[in-house]
């Protein structure tokens, strides 16, 4: 394969990439205490989570940006970013889809989200935060007979305040790291999700994310509680238009698997990447991580394909006997992309389990990296780590690290840790195209089978569309 | 069918090819013998198109075409087949999945739609037979953790399936005990027909007792030396290469 055929291969269009005509409310950029009052105001909030709010803004201010990872980037002005942008007529929020804006609802039929279609077909209970508001949550119906709870954060906090208050910062504290302050701060919408005691949710839930206005942050929370012997599946989607400048995502995604409980959230990430010369694109700097009760199991399985930047390290924090954490990930950069991603998983109690399958995919003039924590402590007795951290390499331009970091304070704890980093080799393609297949496909189906042992942890549907996602960010690739 | 004419070529700054030669009929099996490093290798390169294999001069005609214009995947959906002497192995990429996409490809050049799942499957399972392999190689990786017998005979697999007009095999004996050698000979011998060519690239003779050529061809130092009928393979097997070497020079 040369170098060309790599290169074009790699530089495929964004397809997500349009912007919404639409009358929206953008608060200026800037953020103070009356940013805060003002967002907290326009929800109505009670006065307990303006000061919650207020005192992660205090800590901010303290704060700095964190340097350790291996990406660069310019300092981030946080006074010229928006903090709150709401489509205009929307104010009061919709009470069904029918009320929901046209035009809105033709940007997620874009992306391929009809919610309409979606509630009658799919099986997927879809929210939709587009810019700072939950747009529509479907399927409510259906899941309230089973007991289950989905809806915004926003309005949760107003119907499910007891919920909120007990578990809202619970897992990732306010003042957790730089970028969860500041979602605490100012997150203004997002998913909580709720599923009883011993109800297995009977259907997959998705929430996707879209940025539209310019120079905006998005700060979504997102907050999953899964109460004893619960199941859930859920899946979050992103994309962004593109834009010249970059636009700052800092979410926080907190779950709670109490005990014999089992979450298993996927993710597929387009957030745009900046064009092929680095201009633009989402910076995404996003705090994940869950709280793994007795015998119950978290599973994080995620496919990032977009962003300028990546800092995100989707973790498990084992407290319970015999929990189970699990990290599956894809993570692609093309062009001048970089991503420093991986995991923290944190042995508390004992006989607790963890898996770690990274797959790093660089290609075009791209950074990609693993950062991956496994931290047994003394009281883990039994407890055991598999980690498999294997890089890809496409074309002779970009680059692949791996940061592992293990901490064993228990001598009776396992850790296994291996690594591999390999190309897409000439003969590879040259006994695919050998064999009638194309540049791209050969490429695409190369990848594809690194892949695989993440893309099968994905429910069916968001396999396929990873696989699809995959070969479209590696477009231009190959010359 | 096929056509070559005083074809220079090179890989890197080493000139390997320096005025070959060959016409192949179809239905022919031509056999390419020669001391390492006469070019019998490169050869088979060229004519499938590997990238950084460069031809410096002369043409090579495919069914009247130029081939040497063709892209490699062209030149494999219009016919042309190489089995590799070292079959790479490409991770997590299931053999059936592999198979089908390059059986498809095939078949969209031919203007035919894809084949259904069905079908293909019948196809596998039998060329698998054939092979002399299970059914269930079908589900496992392209040639991951494959013996050296293995992934000569998925190769074999390969050719089978898709029905090329010219079949290339690179040492295909190399590496290959008695038992799959007879195997792959017998593959091979099945595939023959009226519309179909072999070129059979070998550096031993015991290839030939299993499959047997029309013509002969000595290739040294770029330059197809000497050609002949079976008997010609036999001669070299008593008297090795460097009887033609001497005898040219």
């Amino acid at each position: 394969m040369s170098q060309e055929v790599i290169d074009s291969r790699i530089s495929k269009e964004y397809s997500a990439g349009f912007v919404t005509d639409i009358e929206s409310d953008t608060l200026p950029p800037g953020l103070n205490e009356d940013v805060i009052r003002f967002i907290s105001g326009k929800k109505n909030e009670p006065e307990w989570l303006l000061e919650w709010r207020l005192e992660a803004y205090r800590d901010w201010l303290k704060m700095d940006n964190p340097e350790w990872a291996h990406v660069h980037y310019p300092r981030i002005d946080f006074d010229a970013v928006s903090y709150y942008s709401s489509p205009k007529n929307m104010q009061d929020g919709p009470k069904s889809l029918d009320e929901v804006d046209p035009e809105l609802l033709a940007t997620y039929e874009k992306l391929g989200i009809p919610l309409h279609e979606q509630e009658m077909l799919a099986g997927v209970a879809v929210d939709a935060v587009f810019d700072s508001v939950s747009v529509a949550t479907t399927f409510r119906g259906k899941l309230a007979e089973a007991g289950v709870i989905f809806c915004s954060i926003s309005e949760a906090v107003h119907e499910y305040p007891e919920l909120i208050r007990k578990y809202l910062g619970s897992v990732v504290p306010r003042r957790d790291n730089f970028y969860a302050a500041l979602n605490s701060a100012v997150f203004s919408d997002g998913s909580f999700v709720y599923i009883p005691k011993g109800v297995r949710c009977p259907m997959e839930l998705s929430t996707y994310f879209r940025i539209n206005e310019a120079k905006t942050g998005q700060f979504e929370r997102t907050l999953i509680v899964a109460d004893e012997g619960s199941y859930v599946s859920y899946l979050e989607g992103c994309t962004a238009p593109m834009r010249d400048e970059n636009q700052l995502h800092a979410a926080v995604v907190e779950l709670v698997a109490l005990d014999n409980a089992e979450i298993k959230y996927s993710t597929v990430q387009n957030w745009y990447p900046g064009d092929a010369e680095g201009k633009g694109g989402i910076y995404n700097f996003v705090t994940k991580r869950g709280v793994a009760h007795n015998h119950s199991k978290i599973s994080w399985t995620q496919v990032e394909t977009g962003s300028a930047v990546t800092w995100k390290y989707p973790s498990c924090v084992l407290r319970g006997e015999h929990s189970v954490g699990e990290f599956y990930s894809v993570a692609l950069t093309n062009n001048l992309q970089q991503a420093d991603t991986g995991t923290k998983m944190i042995h508390l109690g004992k006989h607790s389990k963890s898996t770690i399958i990274s797959k790093g995919i660089s290609a075009g003039r791209s950074s990609n990296a693993y950062r991956g924590l496994v931290r047994m402590s003394p009281r883990a007795d039994g407890a055991r780590n598999y980690t498999q951290c294997d890089s890809l390499l496409i074309g002779d331009k970009c680059a692949a690290h791996t940061f592992p970091y293990i901490e064993s304070r228990n001598p009776s704890a396992v850790v296994e840790h291996e690594a591999t980093t390999s190309k897409v080799s000439d003969d590879q393609m040259y006994l695919c195209q050998q064999r009638g297949l194309d540049a791209e496909k050969a490429v695409s189906m190369i990848v594809n089978g690194f892949c695989k042992e993440v893309f099968r942890e994905l429910p069916m549907e968001f396999a396929v569309e990873a696989g699809k996602l995959l070969e479209v960010s590696l477009e231009g690739s190959v010359g | 069918m096929l056509k070559i004419e005083n074809l220079h070529a090179r890989v890197e700054d080493t000139e390997i090819l320096r005025g070959l030669d060959l016409e192949v009929g179809a239905g022919e099996v031509h056999a390419i013998m020669g001391p390492n490093g006469s070019g019998k290798s490169t050869l088979g390169h060229i004519l499938a198109g590997r990238p950084g294999y460069e031809v410096t001069d002369g043409s090579v005609t495919f069914n009247g075409e130029n081939l040497l214009e063709m892209e490699t995947e062209e030149r494999a959906r219009a016919g042309v087949f190489l089995a590799f002497q070292y079959p790479v192995e490409i991770p997590g990429v299931s053999n059936m999945e592999f198979l089908k996409a390059a059986v498809d490809a095939v078949r969209e050049q031919r203007g035919e739609p894809a084949i259904d799942a069905v079908s293909f499957m019948k196809r596998a399972r039998e060329a698998c037979t054939a092979a002399n392999l299970p059914a269930e190689f079908l589900k496992r990786g392209v040639n991951e953790g494959f013996s050296g017998g293995e992934k000569k005979r998925n190769e074999l697999i390969q050719m089978m399936l898709l029905e090329p007009r010219l079949c290339l095999l690179d040492e295909t004996d190399s590496g290959l005990d008695i038992d799959a050698l007879q195997v792959v000979a017998q593959g091979v011998n099945s595939l023959r027909a009226p519309d179909r060519a072999f070129v059979l690239v070998t550096h031993y003779q015991r290839l030939l007792n299993y499959i047997e050529p029309d013509r002969v061809h000595v290739l040294a130092d770029g330059r197809i030396v000497r050609s002949g009928d079976k008997d010609l393979a036999l001669h070299l097997e008593d008297r090795g290469y460097a009887w033609v070497e001497d005898e040219v020079a």
